[in-house]
C-alpha cells in the first residue's frame, strides 16, 4: 500500500519509531499463550465427560485436571486471564492503530498471489515486519474466532441469565458445538503458528525481544521493509 | 453422545460425580527419591532460625509459575494444596460474580409438552439400581432454621398444595441437557406459608441419601423454583426424587436436590456434597 501523505492534524508524530512488537504486545502475547494452554487443556477435560463425537476422547495425558471438578476449576480460572488479556489486546490494537497497520488492507489479489507463492515454496520470510495476505487473514480470523469462543462460552456458562444470547445459537448442544469448533480452529491455527515460528526462528525471537525497529511514515501506513531501520537480531 | 439419553435400564457409569468420575481415595505412591532412612531430627534444632525464615516465604507457595503450568500435562499439580487454594478462591469469586449476574425476575426459556423427554435422564453419585426408594406413607418433610412454623409436613399435605408447572431445560455440568416437565408447589409460596425468613442468605436441602445441597435465597425466590412432586403429569418416580425434590430453572442439575427430607433456612454457609469436592457452589446457569 502506498504511504499516505502526512497530515498536519495527525495525532501521531510522523516517523514514529518503535519495535515491530512493542512491549505490551509481547506481554499480552505470552499471557495469552498461557491462558490458551489452560483453556484448551481444561476444556478437553470437560469435553471428555460428555463427548460430542463418539470417536473423539482426549487422552488423559493431554488434559488439564485429573478429575472433572479440577478441569472445571482450571477452565473458570483461565477464562479470566483469557478474557481480560483479550480485552486489553483489542483495546490496544484499536487505540494504537496496530490492527489498522498490520492487518489492513487485505486484497483478494494479494491473497491469491500469496497462496500461489506458498504452494511453490516461494514465500519470503526475510521481512518480518510485513504480514502477507494469508497472515493477515489468519491473524484477523483468529481474533474473530477468539471473540466467538468467548461469546459462545458465555452462552454455555449462562444459558438462562444470557438467554437472549444463547437463543441466537439455537439449542444448548449447538452452543457446545460452536464452542468446540472455535477450539478446533484455534488448535489448527496454533499448529501452523508454532510450526512457522520454529521454521522462521527470528519471528520467535522477535516476540521475545521486540524485533526490528520500525518507523511509521504516517498514520495509516503499512509497515514495510522500506520503513525498517535496523535489524539488530541479525 | 450429545443426543443419547440414558434410560433407567442403561444407567450412566457407576458412582458418578457430576463430572462422571470417581474421586481418588488412594494415598499417593511415595517418591522414589524419598530417603530410605528418616532425616536426623537434630538437624532441625541447629537450623531452626533458617527454617523459620524459609517459612516466612510461604506466600510464594501460592504462586503458580509458568514452569509449574508446563508440567501440568501428564503430571497434575492441581491437587497440590496451594494450587487448590488458588483455584477454589477463584471459584468462590465466581460464586460472587454469578450472584451479581443473576436476574431475579428473568425467566428461563420454557418449552412445549411435545418436547418433554420421558423418562427424565438419571444421574446421581450412585447407580440407578442403588436408589433407595423413600416410603411416602411414613415420610415427613422437616423444616429447620429461620422458619416460624416448623411443623413437619406429610406427603399428603404437600401434594395437596397448589401446583405450578414448568417445562424447562435441565443442564448437567457434564454437558448434556434435556427438556423436563415438572410440577409442584412454588417454593416462594411455600416459604410464605410457613413463615420462612426471606431475607436469610441460604436454603439447605438435606436428603434421604445423605446428600446436601444449598442455594442462595435469590434463586429460592425465583418464580421458576418449585418443590417438584410430579414429572410429565405423573407422580415423580423413585430415581428422580420421590416424594419431593427441588427443580429450579437457574441452576445446574446437581443443585436440584432429590429425596428431600428437610429444608433449612439459614445465614450460615456450609459446604455441600459437591462443593466439598471442588465443584462450584453457585452453579448458576
Amino acid at each position: 500500500m502506498p504511504s499516505t501523505p502526512v497530515k498536519s492534524n495527525d495525532r501521531h508524530a510522523p516517523r514514529r519509531a518503535r519495535h515491530l512488537h512493542p512491549l505490551p504486545v509481547r506481554i499480552m502475547h505470552w499471557i495469552n499463550a498461557i491462558a490458551i494452554f489452560i483453556m484448551i487443556g481444561s476444556g478437553w477435560k470437560i469435553y471428555n465427560d460428555d463427548v460430542i463425537f463418539g470417536w473423539l476422547h482426549f487422552p488423559d495425558a493431554l488434559v488439564i485436571g485429573k478429575w472433572a471438578q479440577y478441569g472445571l476449576q482450571w477452565h473458570f480460572f483461565g477464562m479470566w486471564i483469557f478474557v481480560l488479556n483479550g480485552l486489553a489486546y483489542l483495546t490496544y490494537g484499536f487505540a494504537s492503530g496496530r490492527f489498522r497497520r498490520k492487518l489492513f488492507p487485505i486484497s483478494l489479489r494479494e491473497i491469491l498471489a500469496t497462496v500461489g507463492d506458498a504452494l511453490r515454496f516461494r514465500l519470503a520470510h526475510d521481512d518480518l515486519t510485513h504480514y502477507n495476505a494469508v497472515q493477515k487473514i489468519l491473524y484477523l480470523g483468529i481474533i474473530l474466532i477468539g471473540i466467538l469462543i468467548v461469546i459462545s462460552g458465555l452462552a454455555l456458562w449462562k444459558p438462562v441469565q444470557f438467554s437472549e444470547l444463547a437463543s441466537m445459537f439455537g439449542n444448548f448442544q449447538t452452543i457446545r458445538l460452536v464452542h468446540f469448533l472455535c477450539m478446533s480452529a484455534i488448535v489448527g491455527f496454533l499448529l501452523v503458528h508454532v510450526a512457522l515460528a520454529l521454521l522462521v526462528p527470528q519471528s520467535l525471537v522477535a516476540m521475545l525481544t521486540g524485533g526490528p525497529i520500525v518507523h511509521d511514515d504516517a498514520v495509516g501506513a503499512t509497515d514495510t521493509a522500506a520503513n525498517v531501520q535496523a535489524t539488530p537480531w541479525r | 453422545m450429545m443426543t443419547q439419553l440414558a434410560q433407567p435400564t442403561q444407567p450412566p457409569t457407576s458412582k458418578q460425580l457430576p463430572g462422571g468420575e470417581k474421586m481418588p481415595l488412594r494415598i499417593p505412591t511415595p517418591s522414589i527419591f524419598r530417603p530410605k532412612q528418616p532425616v536426623d531430627q537434630s538437624v532441625l534444632k541447629e537450623n531452626r532460625a533458617l527454617v523459620a525464615e524459609i517459612d516466612r516465604r510461604g506466600a510464594l507457595r501460592g504462586t503458580i509459575s509458568l514452569g509449574a503450568l508446563t508440567l501440568l500435562t501428564g503430571c497434575d499439580v492441581t491437587e497440590e494444596a496451594p494450587v487448590q487454594k488458588v483455584l477454589r478462591t477463584v471459584s468462590a469469586w465466581n460464586d460472587r460474580v454469578q450472584a451479581a449476574l443473576f436476574r431475579p425476575d428473568h425467566l428461563a426459556p420454557t418449552f412445549s409438552p411435545a418436547q418433554v423427554v420421558k423418562p427424565p435422564r438419571f444421574n446421581a453419585h450412585f447407580d440407578v439400581e442403588e436408589v433407595k426408594p423413600v416410603d411416602g406413607a411414613s415420610w415427613k418433610l422437616e423444616l429447620a432454621g429461620r422458619i416460624d412454623d416448623k411443623r413437619p409436613w406429610t406427603a399428603q399435605e404437600i401434594y395437596a398444595l397448589p401446583e405450578q408447572e414448568i417445562i424447562i431445560r435441565h443442564v448437567c455440568v457434564e454437558g448434556w441437557d434435556y427438556i423436563g416437565q415438572w410440577s409442584g408447589p412454588n417454593l416462594t409460596s411455600f416459604f410464605q406459608r410457613v413463615g420462612a425468613d426471606l431475607t436469610a442468605k441460604y436454603v439447605y436441602f438435606h436428603c434421604a441419601d445423605d446428600y446436601t445441597e444449598s442455594i442462595d435465597m435469590a434463586t429460592a425466590l425465583h418464580p421458576q423454583t418449585i418443590l417438584a412432586t410430579r414429572y410429565a403429569n405423573a407422580t415423580v418416580t423413585d430415581p428422580f426424587g420421590y416424594p419431593l425434590r427441588l427443580r429450579t430453572s437457574t441452576k445446574l442439575g446437581y443443585k436440584n436436590a432429590k429425596w428431600i427430607r428437610a429444608i433449612e433456612v439459614t445465614n450460615t454457609f456450609t459446604e455441600t456434597f459437591w462443593s466439598k469436592q471442588g465443584f462450584n457452589w453457585f452453579a448458576g446457569i
